[in-house]
């Protein structure tokens, strides 16, 4: 006869109001760990789908997506000819906020060197990847805009012609992929009234030049767009990504490119760990620290549930030993009901999280590893919360039965 | 037959209980002797504090006596604290225990409230099964097995309670007001249930009670006062 069944049965209203309390708890905990695989997911998300070998950043700085890198555009062409390279692409990040139909707009940015690169790697839902050059965009879904929607951005309008799921940036906003250049003119969209002033400003310090006196054409070149202007240009790129050649030794490419003053050079691995260490590490150890805190009150919970549940069959429990039942079986149906509490709790927590984390504004992700750590973590404390209820019980003598 | 010739079920001699000590020493029960014989019903009367109790759980060895021997079916089980036995699996086998109330674990149905006793024994579902059956069929409540104790009446939460006392044929049945919760008239039944139980049985019974209304289904009553043991009627022998 198993005991604990017994009492779970008598009590089911009870035990299944605490089940679900321990499992909306377990949830918690469960999605907290979830939040941290998503920011994990979200953060390296780019650096995983994008299948750069070598990712070339400005110098000194720690790449597209930790802090602001600039690298000239013909840095492609140079990081082209480096031997044991395939192939290289440019590579624009950068986030905006603006405001659709009234509501803030936050999108992450993410320029593609078409036509070299047209989105091929892109997890599509929908729609399809880049087929020109200019004014098409794909969007992540989480952005809400619908297939063959049009957007304005800056002095451009955008057709969205498609849709792809799970394109996050580390701060959780969806990206849209643009062509490279409409990128570019997206982030460095300037008001016509400033480059109108800007241009005068040049032509003003044009004509203090003795050059200008000189060869007055010369000062036609301040109408001219600032890329064009035969003086160094703004680096207007974020990133060159490398692709190596089969058989290539990556630490001969890095060693020729570190070598270079003006760029820094990381692996894919490298670059996933900086975006860990720095970007998501604080996160993570605030959810672990949080994690840590639920998983103690989820203990003192149980324990102070189990513990109650005992006391409230102290009688029956006094009456089994009186008629010979040995602490084994005292002890069992305790750890029973712990472990069918936790298991019960778990599972509630499982099947409820698998429902409300795809609501949540950012990705909660239940992997399974994650999901057999809990498991143990929940084992764990229904045997450690039993134990005060145990505790209670073996103390019990068996003449309490006749008070 | 007599009392006389009779084996002796369960036997205390000079059992004496002290709680503290130095001038906080209480002195709960003082040499008391007694034997039972197998199918002989005894009452115990006796104010509240007069010791009833303790000698009761002295001889359902839940609490050990401070000096003094137990013996069950001749076989010494306590001489003072010393376990001459293993007391749980001893009591298991041989007491069968009822009480005033709360008699029944309130989670298990009143067929499972008497199978518990045998399974804890070593017995198996379907066979305690069948005996619990026979048992509550014997008493008048088997129409009653599958209901829990909160649907019973005082008197048939009791009848179970006797049969789980019985379900491992024990040598003894010890009773603690078994009546008090209970009218007269399901007293005397519940009395008289117990006279019936001895006699078929083969089964000694000891009743703690206050209840003076049906002590003629009694074959011997003893008196308790301030710890020390009287006959006050009997065919038995009392030593």
């Amino acid at each position: 006869m198993n005991l604990a069944q017994k009492d779970i049965q008598h009590n089911l209203g009870r035990f299944s109001l605490t089940a679900l309390g321990i499992g909306m708890l377990l949830m918690i905990v469960m999605g907290m760990g979830g939040i941290y695989r998503g920011i994990v997911e979200d953060a390296t998300l780019l650096i995983d789908r994008a299948g750069a070998d070598l990712w070339v950043v400005q110098r000194d700085t720690r790449g597209p997506f930790a802090e602001l890198s600039r690298v000239p555009s013909s840095l492609v062409h140079r990081v082209a000819a480096v031997p044991g390279v395939e192939s290289s692409r440019r590579f624009v990040y950068h986030t905006i906020q603006r405001e659709l139909q009234g509501e803030p707009f936050r999108m992450a940015i993410l320029g593609l060197d078409w036509p070299t690169d047209h989105g091929g790697w892109l997890p599509l839902i929908r729609g399809r990847t880049l087929q020109q050059g200019h004014y098409e965009m794909v969007a992540d879904r989480s952005l809400g805009l619908r297939l063959g929607e049009q957007i304005s951005l800056g002095k451009d309008t955008f057709q969205v012609v498609g849709i792809t799921d799970g394109m996050l940036s580390a701060s959780g906003d969806g990206i849209g992929i643009f062509s490279l250049a409409d990128a570019q003119a997206v982030q460095f969209d300037t008001p016509g009234e400033a480059i109108r002033l800007e241009r005068a400003a040049r032509e003003a310090r044009g004509e203090s030049f003795e050059l200008t006196v000189r060869q007055p054409d010369v000062l036609e070149n301040v109408w001219k767009p600032t890329a064009q202007l035969p003086a160094v240009a703004r680096p207007q790129i974020s990133a060159v990504l490398v692709s190596l050649a089969p058989g290539a030794r990556a630490e001969q490419v890095v060693d020729v490119l570190a070598g270079w003053g003006d760029v820094s050079v990381y692996t894919a691995e490298g670059q996933r760990d900086l975006l860990l260490r720095g970007t998501v590490d604080r996160a993570r150890r605030q959810i672990g620290l949080f994690r840590v805190l639920l998983t103690v009150i989820a203990t003192i919970i149980m324990a102070l549930i189990l513990y109650t549940l005992t006391l409230d069959k102290i009688h029956s429990i006094a009456l089994l030993k009186l008629i010979g039942a040995s602490n084994l079986v005292i002890l069992g149906m305790i750890l029973q009901q712990a472990l069918i509490l936790g298991c019960v709790g778990f599972a509630i927590a499982y099947v409820a999280g698998s429902q409300l984390f795809p609501l949540f504004p950012r990705r909660v992700i239940l992997n399974n590893s994650d999901l057999v750590q809990l498991a143990v973590v929940v084992l764990a404390i229904s045997l450690g919360s039993s134990f005060l209820g145990i505790w209670r019980a073996l103390k019990v003598a068996p003449n309490e039965a006749l008070t | 037959m007599t009392a006389e010739n009779r084996d002796v079920a369960i036997s205390a001699s000079n059992l004496t209980k002290r709680y503290g000590s130095g001038n906080t020493e209480v002195v709960a029960m003082r040499d008391v002797s007694l034997e039972v014989h197998a199918a002989e019903v005894v009452a115990l009367l006796g104010p509240s504090g007069s010791g009833k109790s303790t000698f009761l759980t002295a001889i359902g060895l839940i609490n050990p006596p401070t000096q003094g021997v137990i013996a069950i079916h001749g076989q010494p089980v306590m001489d003072g604290t010393r376990q001459l036995v293993n007391l749980r699996a001893f009591r298991r086998q041989h007491i069968g225990f009822i009480f005033q109330k709360s008699n029944l674990i309130p989670f298990l149905t009143a067929i499972e409230n008497v199978q518990i006793a045998m399974q804890l024994n070593g017995e198996g579902k379907r066979a305690s099964r069948k005996r619990a059956l026979e048992l509550m069929d014997y008493l008048g409540v088997a129409d009653r097995a599958n209901n829990m104790p909160s649907m019973l009446s005082g008197g048939q939460q009791q009848r179970v309670a006797v049969a789980r006392a019985l379900a491992n044929r024990p040598s003894v049945i010890l009773a603690d007001e078994p009546t008090a919760a209970l009218d007269g008239h399901r007293g005397r039944q519940v009395m008289e249930l117990f006279a019936k139980v001895a006699r078929e049985q083969g089964t000694a019974v000891i009743v703690v009670t206050h209840d003076h209304r049906a002590l003629d289904v009694f074959d011997t009553i003893y008196e308790m006062e301030d710890g020390t043991i009287s006959l006050s009627h009997s065919g038995t022998k009392h030593t």
